[in-house]
């Protein structure tokens, strides 16, 4: 890495745990960047709730388990993540059982937290 | 303003991959700094040296390779998501024990980090697809 201020990042997650490599591909980029030091928060909206199912099993489909991978989060020092509150309740994820721990946010929260970050990257 | 981009489509499915070329250029048209372009997950199909475009279509690979030789943008394949769908580079195709390397020189095979790198050192960061 060249030397550089940091720069705070927000991943906001959309994509549902097994329907597109997307969805590995946000975390990976999320553990890269704590890997690198690199400040960074994560926020699941729409189906991306839906890696927030606890007791997932991926062992039929031979893909890694996004449950044991979110849990890893606080491993390496991401503990900040946030969920669109409305789109757990859609879904029906019950978010106390969630493999990592979640802040659950409104509409207008949401709106305030992504205003707050130098970066968005959206998957 | 120094950018970055972040591709995440494949030029094969979508406008994605034109609209962020186009951007690109644009951006250097005006007078802006482009720090890199990250290709990651399905935008690493971008790098095919292989791809053959319809007659009646635009080539999606041409605006890219003009980029990076006449205006020296970097452009990164995330080495993960790139192997995974057969784009290698002739050190990878060895690597790997496979017939060819299928990457336009133009393109480098790169981690993730590049992408963190590209956070850190840009003043915004602009994901196309997805």
């Amino acid at each position: 890495m060249t030397s550089a201020g940091k720069k705070s990042v927000l991943i906001v997650i959309r994509h549902s745990p097994y329907g597109s490599s997307l969805a590995r591909a946000s975390l990976d980029t999320a553990l890269a960047a704590a890997a690198f030091e690199q400040p960074v928060q994560l926020l699941f909206m729409g189906d991306g709730v839906l890696q927030l199912l606890a007791n997932q099993d991926s062992k039929a489909i031979g893909a890694r388990n996004m449950g044991s991978l979110l849990s890893s989060l606080p491993l390496y020092d991401i503990n900040s993540v946030y969920v669109d509150a409305e789109a757990g309740l859609r879904y029906g994820v019950d978010l106390s059982r969630a493999p990592v721990a979640t802040k659950a946010l409104a509409g207008s929260e949401i709106h305030q937290l992504m205003s707050s970050f130098d970066h968005l990257l959206g998957f | 303003m120094i950018y970055s981009l972040l591709v995440v489509s494949s030029p094969a499915s979508g406008g994605c991959t034109q609209t962020a070329s186009g951007f690109a250029r644009s951006l250097l048209t005006r007078g802006h700094s482009i720090h890199r372009v990250f290709f990651l997950d399905a935008g690493t199909d971008t790098g095919a040296a292989t791809a053959v475009f319809p007659q009646d279509e635009v080539d999606r690979l041409q605006p890219w390779v003009e980029l990076a030789e006449q205006h020296a943008v970097e452009l990164i394949l995330c080495i993960s998501s790139a192997l995974k769908r057969g784009m290698l580079d002739q050190a990878e195709a060895n690597r790997h024990d496979r017939v060819a390397a299928t990457i336009h020189p133009a393109f480098t095979i790169s981690g993730l980090g590049q992408l963190v790198d590209a956070t850190a050192n840009s003043d915004r960061l602009v994901t196309f697809g997805g």
